[in-house]
């Protein structure tokens, strides 16, 4: 099984006409991913590859029935095009965009609390579950069908951890990207939660970084409630304080988010951490064994 | 990005955040008629550079009257002012900002942040002002009041009260100071800020309520809607390897290592830094070429790297998502060629076209060591800098 997305998601792609948005449906497409629908204001009646083109996302949901909406909209309209994907009702919105103003997502997260939506990111390279459906802008070849739930802050750390797991053999249910920004939809508490009750997940792997205290947050959260093996890594060990590391959420702030911090209250918290980003894929085949 | 402090209390004052009087110069001999004309008493005569820790720096001084603020501008315009924020080397003072001394009754702090656990900004208020509040927070959490901001109604009359009453203010000053904490929020917003501080806002002796310090920090990711905004950012303050990455859309960051990485994605970045830690080296900076650079990108990265001198070895590590190998290796080897490289690099591709990037490597005549993966990656460019000093 996987969690959030599989053979039954039926994707549209808001921005499907600009460059990344038209590239990366026909990545999705190829991997096997149903796209039904894609929106570009204006280009209403149009197609893009055979998949036709709306003016609204309402309008894609009535007439395709889209379960799932993925947002490639430059980052000055894109918090606009999460409400509007949560106002059409859809449950599953992942917003790839970077680059979103943090107030603009101040208000969008507001605009869905209390509704049925789920977001994932903004900020992230998306969620895959292998052989299923890829939502997103990560490399399909590198993922394998299995058993190993992944969430993380990060994009390519996150292909370097599964493309670790892939050669080992060891695949994967859903690999979720929940975004390097301050304020995202799902967290890594979201993450564990679903992962900890999909019965063919059998171990979690978590990719933190420095700033903010999600970390802590999921340390305290797998304490409580996980059962299954969880590896963690955190990077930016070495990154000084007060300088944001390329993501807007990396950023260690009057002593606070530093890596050392969350790698404490991981291993408190009994996850295996990784010492080098090199030997997650390892840690979590011995956590697999144990 | 940051800003000075006149600049920050421009700002306020034109949202209707009082502010001492007071003007900026960068001339010693402009000095003297500030005060005088500010009624010819004293005044605080402060250095403008981005870092905080100005005053026990040596960079904030009281001028008992107009000549002796002529004197202490001179003091402190071009002196390399040394705080904990600027590092060793410092940074040269070019501006002061001249103000009105006040007779202060009572020190106090605000801050305006993004509460990232909520989702919200959050207005923070202490009684205990004119300290570092992260001081505050570690020692005396309760000290600090909090007010969680609604962003579909905005900050509230009734929460500016509570901060008011709960520092303890009384009489007339409470209303004063609700309107202005009000008026702080909407610079805040109104300019896409992602941190105001106002370290000390003061109560005088005559019960009036101003920010005598001020701070803002805006999100980067907003700019684009304030070029105003953009129009303030002081280049100087800014190490200049970093502002050149940023003109070619690069995100690095000096740091005081030796080996030098080029890395696409922020977290595999850190990871990478991290490991040349890990093997027994320090990274040099960091610098994520990001998802979609093309080769004329990766070759400025890769002549920002090899400008810091401290750089022995050079570690490229790409795993292809988006980006794709073998744009990667072209700019490696059209950079590694007009640079005329003399250190070591190490390469480790993954992903994308992948083979093609590796006969490109192979075939530029270069001398490239390839590695399979990061720790093997690692583990010869921290052999290769240790060589390259024995050498």
């Amino acid at each position: 099984m996987s969690i959030l997305v599989n053979e039954s998601t039926r994707l549209v792609v808001q921005g499907i006409t600009g460059r990344e948005g038209t590239f990366h449906t026909q990545q999705a497409v190829a991997y096997g991913t149903k796209v039904v629908a894609g929106v570009t204001p204006g280009k209403g009646g149009t197609s893009v590859d055979g998949i036709p083109v709306f003016n609204t996302v309402q309008e894609a949901v009535d007439r395709t029935g889209a379960n799932a909406s993925v947002i490639f909209v430059p980052p000055a309209f894109a918090a606009d095009a999460i409400m509007e994907a949560a106002d059409a009702g859809l449950p599953l919105v992942v917003a790839i965009t970077e680059g979103i103003p943090t107030l603009d997502m101040v208000r969008a997260a507001r605009f869905l609390a209390g509704k049925r939506t789920r977001l994932i990111g903004p900020n992230c390279p998306g969620i895959i579950s292998p052989g299923k459906c890829k939502i997103g802008i990560m490399p399909g070849p590198i993922h394998l069908p299995g058993h190993v739930g992944v969430v993380s802050r990060s994009g390519t750390l996150t292909y370097e951890a599964v493309g670790q797991l892939t050669a080992l053999g060891i695949g994967q249910s859903t690999c979720i990207g929940i975004g390097g920004d301050p304020i995202i939809g799902t967290t890594f508490v979201d993450a564990l939660g679903l992962f900890n009750i999909d019965p063919e997940t059998h171990g979690i792997v978590m990719i933190g970084e420095i700033g903010g205290a999600a970390e802590e947050e999921a340390a305290a959260f797998v304490q409580a409630h996980v059962k299954k093996p969880v590896v963690g890594f955190i990077a930016g060990r070495t990154a000084p304080p007060g300088r944001r590391m390329g993501h807007a959420g990396a950023i260690i702030s009057g002593g606070k988010g530093t890596a050392a911090d969350k790698i404490a209250a991981l291993q408190a918290a009994g996850i295996a951490v990784a010492e080098s980003p090199a030997l997650i894929g390892e840690t979590m085949a011995a956590a697999l064994k144990k | 990005m940051k800003i000075h402090e006149y600049q920050a209390k421009q700002i306020l004052a034109k949202s209707g955040v009082t502010v001492p009087r007071g003007e900026v110069i960068a001339k010693p001999e402009d000095a003297r008629a500030v005060p005088e004309k500010l009624g010819g008493g004293a005044s605080v005569v402060k250095a403008q550079i981005h870092a905080g820790g100005r005053g026990k720096g040596g960079g904030v001084k009281l001028a008992h009257n107009p000549l002796e603020a002529e004197a202490l501008a001179g003091q402190i315009l071009g002196m390399t002012l040394v705080t904990h924020q600027t590092g060793p080397e410092g940074r040269v003072v070019k501006r002061v900002l001249i103000e009105e001394g006040l007779d202060v009754a009572r020190e106090l702090y605000l801050g305006i942040v993004i509460d990232r656990a909520s989702g919200r900004p959050v207005f923070m208020a202490s009684s205990e002002g004119g300290v570092e509040i992260e001081v505050v927070a570690a020692e005396h959490p309760e000290k600090i009041l909090k007010e969680f901001i609604d962003p579909s109604v905005g900050f509230q009359a009734f929460q500016a009260r509570k901060l008011a009453f709960g520092l303890g203010l009384e009489g007339k000053v409470v209303n004063e100071a609700a309107r202005l904490f009000q008026n702080l929020y909407r610079a805040f917003e109104a300019t896409d800020a992602s941190l105001v501080e106002i370290n000390p806002f003061v109560i005088t002796r005559d019960a009036r309520a101003l920010a005598l310090d001020a701070k803002m920090n805006f999100d980067d990711n907003a700019l684009f809607r304030h070029p105003d905004i953009r129009e303030l950012r002081d280049l100087d303050e800014e190490d200049p390897l970093e502002v050149k990455a940023s003109n070619y859309g690069l995100n690095y960051i000096r740091l005081d290592g030796n080996v030098g990485c080029m890395v696409n994605g922020a977290g595999l970045a850190m990871a990478t830094m991290d490991i040349i830690q890990y093997a027994g080296s320090r990274p040099a900076n960091f610098l994520d070429v990001g998802g979609g650079a093309n080769e004329e990108q990766v070759r400025h990265g890769f002549e920002i790297i090899l400008s810091d001198r401290n750089v022995r070895a050079v570690l490229i590590n790409i795993f292809g998502g988006i980006m794709r190998c073998d744009i990667v290796a072209s700019g490696v080897v059209a950079a590694a060629k007009t640079l005329g490289v003399k250190v070591p690099i190490v390469v480790r591709l993954k992903g994308t076209n992948v083979e093609l990037g590796q006969k490109i490597l192979k075939e530029s005549g270069l001398n490239f060591e390839v590695a399979n993966d990061m720790k093997e990656a690692a583990e010869k460019v921290v052999a290769a800098a240790n060589r390259s000093y024995s050498a």
